[in-house]
């Protein structure tokens, strides 16, 4: 399984990232995504909203299972990934890059500093 | 209560299938990608250990009496080599389970339940055996794996002399399999994709497996976890006894009304006729998803207006249809194919509409 270092991560397996621009752009983890199995819709309501830290922003579903999708800081939800729209399997097989779910503008960038680092996520799941 | 293991449990961990509990075992609920290996079903050929399920023998002279006292369907049908699909009633309009009846012969029948209910189902139809059948439970002694898809028969045919080409839909036979003696070999399954079950005592199970995967492997046979088997069973309206058939939900309700035969006196006949012939106030229907979104056990159903008039029993993705499908109790107004409903997913109501079952036709 793969933890980028350059992300930062939450205990309910997002990960997010700042971007050059200040937004920010939220997935789940390949660990959450190995978990989940085959992954058939994305489910994102919340586009133009303001959410706190620990919202939940949409949901994921698999074959099996659904879960919530938490925002792992506070900000508004801009997009989500139009892509996934259409393919959600990019969640599964590119859970860091074409299988981003959101873009979010945050209240204040510094909040990622309390998330955890890629080792510390490694830790939490065992890998 | 702790988790069994089926006997290959150590070859499914081996083969880094994902393990979950299920029904009070640990099961194996996919092994690689749970759309792959229903895939792998409708197209070619895959193996489920379902070894969980319960097998009780019922042998003397009265066991064809106390099956046609405790289930619905007419055993008195069937023949030697005959299955049959059936259900238990409870004496309060309820279902105790739904099952398999197997003819051994005319004085020895093998009963097929859901590991769930085992026993359950054990202590009800000992509770009406007035003593002269000998009732055996086999289950812990017993592997069940089914071998399903189109290409079962070509896949299975090197390891026995049973010709599995012709056989009957709903037939068996005990028979020779890959070196296994008094193998049961029947023409039966879960998936609407055609193929076979195979039960086979602990002892010469693994090595059944094995045989099963390496003469399976010019066909692409994969190990297919349960995952796979929900949707698979789901796409052809199959019912799931603890989601779509309780203890508390009437048969005919349900649909089950095609295998509750007033030809026999059995328990709870007389309410099943009255409720056949009057009507039933709620039906269980399929219906598919028009608006995107994916239905699951326990979502409300209801109409434009937002009145609930039902609930979601089974629901998923279909991944031959690409959209979602779903059982689920309404009232008997909305239950005409054609009608639409409305799913509450996550409180928005999403447009879906009544169709007639299976959702995949073969």
């Amino acid at each position: 399984m793969n933890f980028p270092a350059e992300l930062s991560y939450t205990q309910d397996h997002e990960w997010i990232r700042i971007e050059e621009d200040g937004t920010a752009v939220v997935g789940i983890t390949d660990f959450a995504q190995q978990e989940l199995g085959d992954i058939v819709f994305i489910d994102v309501t919340t586009v133009g909203e303001s959410l706190g830290k620990g919202d939940v922003f949409g949901s994921v579903e698999a074959v099996k299972t659904v879960n919530d999708l938490f925002l792992p800081i506070e900000g508004e939800v801009l997009e989500i990934n139009a892509e996934i729209e259409k393919s959600p399997e990019l969640v599964n097989s590119d859970p860091y890059g074409r299988g981003w779910l959101i873009r979010v503008k945050p209240a204040d960038a510094s909040q990622t500093d309390d998330l955890l680092t890629a080792d510390a996520y490694k830790e939490l799941v065992g890998a | 209560m702790s988790l069994k293991q089926v006997p290959l449990h150590h070859v499914h961990q081996q083969s880094g299938a994902k393990i979950v509990p299920f029904a009070g075992f640990e099961m194996p609920v996919r092994y690689t990608s749970d759309l792959d290996e229903h895939n792998t079903v409708r197209n070619a050929v895959g193996i489920f250990d379902v070894s969980h399920m319960g097998e009780f023998i019922l042998k003397g002279e009265g066991a064809l009496e106390l099956i046609q006292r405790v289930s619905a369907n007419d055993a008195s049908t069937l023949y030697d080599g005959k299955v049959q699909y059936s259900y238990l009633p409870n004496d309060q309009g309820g279902i105790v389970d739904d099952l398999l009846v197997y003819r051994i012969s005319a004085v020895e029948y093998m009963l097929v339940v859901n590991a769930s209910n085992i026993e359950k189902d054990w202590n009800w139809i000992s509770r009406h055996n007035t003593g002269q059948v000998d009732m055996v439970n086999i289950s812990d002694g017993m592997c069940l794996f089914a071998v399903q898809g189109p290409l079962a028969a070509k896949a299975l045919e090197s390891l026995t002399p049973a010709k599995l080409d012709s056989m009957g839909y709903y037939t068996f036979e005990k028979t020779d399999f890959a070196g296994a003696a008094n193998v049961i070999v029947s023409a039966t399954g879960y998936t609407g994709a055609g193929g076979f079950e195979i039960y086979v005592a602990n002892e010469q199970a693994e090595g059944v497996w094995q045989a099963i995967l390496e003469a399976g492997k010019p066909y692409g046979i994969k190990p297919i976890g349960l995952g796979a088997r929900d949707t698979l069973r789901l796409e052809m309206g199959f019912n799931l006894y603890g989601n779509d058939i309780t203890d508390e939900t009437s048969p005919i309700e349900a649909g089950l009304g095609w295998v509750t035969k007033f030809t026999h006196d059995f328990i709870g006949a007389d309410r099943f006729k009255q409720q056949k012939e009057q009507g039933v106030s709620r039906k269980l229907v399929g219906f598919e998803m028009i608006d995107r979104g994916i239905p699951r056990s326990h979502y409300a159903l209801s109409d434009a207006d937002g009145n609930v008039i039902g609930e979601v029993t089974s629901g998923t993705q279909s991944p031959t249809l690409g959209k979602g499908i779903g059982l689920g109790y309404v009232s008997t107004a909305f239950s005409k194919p054609g009608t639409d409903l409305f799913v509450n997913v996550r409180d928005r109501l999403l447009k879906a509409q009544v169709v007639k079952l299976p959702f995949v036709k073969k």
